[in-house]
């Protein structure tokens, strides 16, 4: 039995294609993922992400267990609403999850986590407030009483859409810089995302989010689906859970340096790990030069050895194939280099990992 | 819903068949299969003259989700491709029985009777 959001029946009412998404009933797309992503490229596209689990983390002792959780530093979380993304690593320093934290005061955070990893990352946080012995209170909202859904309106003409809908909220997400968040009644808004473009991120009561899908719709925000998400967090070189990394793969093998933060006395869980590891693989970008599609898996062929496509897919705003693969030490940008598809070997150019963002190429 | 048409012979695996005058089989993707595929990106036809075991993998359509082999439904010859559907992979998106992939001279045209009709089909694809 699939789990369904609780705007399933919007989707099917506006004839989405449903497929199982790790357990989820959800929309692929509504016709054509191509003219979904461009939409949101160059003007405004909304997504059901409300398979995604909003986890409040509520106590005394929030900052010091969320200092020793994730390997990004909530240090950095000073003023009220600023978000950060984070890794959440086991102790060999492999990826249980990444995520995002939301500070409000100190002693209630939001976290959001992926949907397929929802039920492990829960039982680790609580395993952990009670190793630890902390006063922390972990609730999950996805589910049962007082649930949450989550849309995510994203694209150029996204605060204009979303304040034309809820006019109530303009007055206090006018000013969010990129990765805050803000509270309005009872609704939670971010100007977070997961496609290079503008946007916000809202969360709900989840016996609301149909009419505010639907009044999007009838502002014309084009509703897009996982598909089109993945292609354009593919373009902005942003990393998905389970295929670029998972619990197996260091943060630094991931393109996830940047979230690390190795540089103070704070210790967190998997840090020794990374110290004693360090960076085995570098995580950067490919477009493919010949024809074809590049796709996870498949094998890249480089003078330093060989390396994995993690992510790959047909960029709409490129119009090439692109990828997001890890490959030996060595490999610069601008080389190139081979990839074994169907047995044959294809010509791909090394470039930073990201594509697209802000309607435009940034390769 | 996706379309099947009368006039064409079918297979499990979502090709179509046109038997020509001249005795050669035009071979398609379903507009079923398109549908589920979604926008199509990529498209591999096999060579002129290479010869194919009915049901070996003879061609490759991808989209933005996946890639997806087609295979072929009879034995024969290839005698043909469209490379209008190589230069423009969504024409088989817009019209999936007007984008045609390949032609092929059967071994043995009889085979044809065996494939699936459009009401057959039809059953299989709203199986899927």
């Amino acid at each position: 039995m699939l789990k369904k959001t609780v705007l399933n029946a919007a989707h099917r009412a506006m004839n989405a294609r449903m497929v199982d998404f790790g357990g989820w009933d959800m929309p692929v797309n509504y016709g054509s993922q191509i003219e979904e992503h461009n939409a949101v490229r160059n003007n405004c596209g909304m997504f059901d992400v409300s398979h995604m689990c909003p986890v409040d983390v509520v106590g005394a002792d929030c900052r010091a267990f969320l200092s020793r959780l994730v390997a990004n530093d909530v240090a950095k979380l000073k003023v009220s609403g600023k978000a950060l993304y984070a890794a959440m690593l086991n102790d060999a320093g492999g990826v249980i999850d990444d995520l995002i934290i939301y500070f409000l005061t100190d002693t209630r955070f939001r976290i959001v986590v992926n949907a397929g990893t929802a039920e492990k990352d829960l039982a680790w946080m609580q395993a952990k407030v009670a190793e630890w012995k902390l006063d922390v209170t972990i609730t999950q909202r996805r589910d049962g009483a007082n649930n949450l859904g989550i849309i995510a309106v994203q694209g150029p003409n996204a605060r204009a859409k979303v304040w034309e809908v809820l006019p109530q909220a303009k007055a206090a997400t006018e000013g969010l810089k990129a990765f805050f968040a803000a509270e309005v009644d009872q609704y939670f808004i971010a100007s977070t995302g997961y496609t290079g473009e503008d946007g916000y991120e809202i969360m709900l009561p989840a016996d609301e989010a149909e009419a505010l899908w639907n009044k999007l719709n009838a502002v014309g925000v084009a509703p897009c689906g996982l598909g089109a998400r993945d292609t354009l967090r593919l373009e902005a070189g942003m990393n998905l859970y389970g295929q670029d990394m998972d619990e197996t793969v260091s943060p630094l093998d991931a393109g996830l340096a940047w979230t690390v933060s190795l540089n103070t006395e704070r210790d967190f869980v998997g840090k020794a790990a990374l110290l004693a590891n360090g960076q085995q693989k570098q995580f950067l970008g490919l477009i493919l030069l010949d024809k074809g599609v590049l796709r996870g898996h498949q094998k890249v062929m480089t003078p330093h050895g060989d390396g994995e496509i993690t992510s790959g897919s047909f960029s709409p705003t490129l119009q090439q194939s692109i990828a997001l693969a890890r490959l030996p030490l060595g490999v610069q940008i601008g080389d190139e280099v081979e990839v074994d598809i169907r047995g044959k070997a294809l010509k791909a150019k090394v470039t930073k990992p990201v594509f697209a963002r802000n309607g435009k190429a940034v390769i | 819903m996706s379309n099947v048409l009368a006039n064409l012979k079918y297979t499990a695996s979502h090709e179509w068949m046109l038997l020509n005058a001249d005795g050669s089989v035009t071979v398609g993707i379903t507009d079923h299969a398109q549908e589920a595929l979604g926008d199509l990106v990529f498209v591999e036809l096999p060579e002129v003259g290479a010869h194919f075991d009915a049901e070996k993998e003879i061609a490759v359509v991808e989209s933005v989700k996946a890639a997806a082999d087609v295979y072929a439904p009879i034995s024969g010859t290839v005698t043909e491709v469209n490379q209008a559907a190589v230069d423009a992979p969504e024409s088989v998106n817009q019209d999936a029985y007007a984008a045609w992939l390949f032609k092929m001279t059967p071994d043995n045209v009889a085979d044809l009777d065996k494939m699936l009709d459009a009401a057959a089909y039809q059953a299989v694809a709203d199986a899927a």
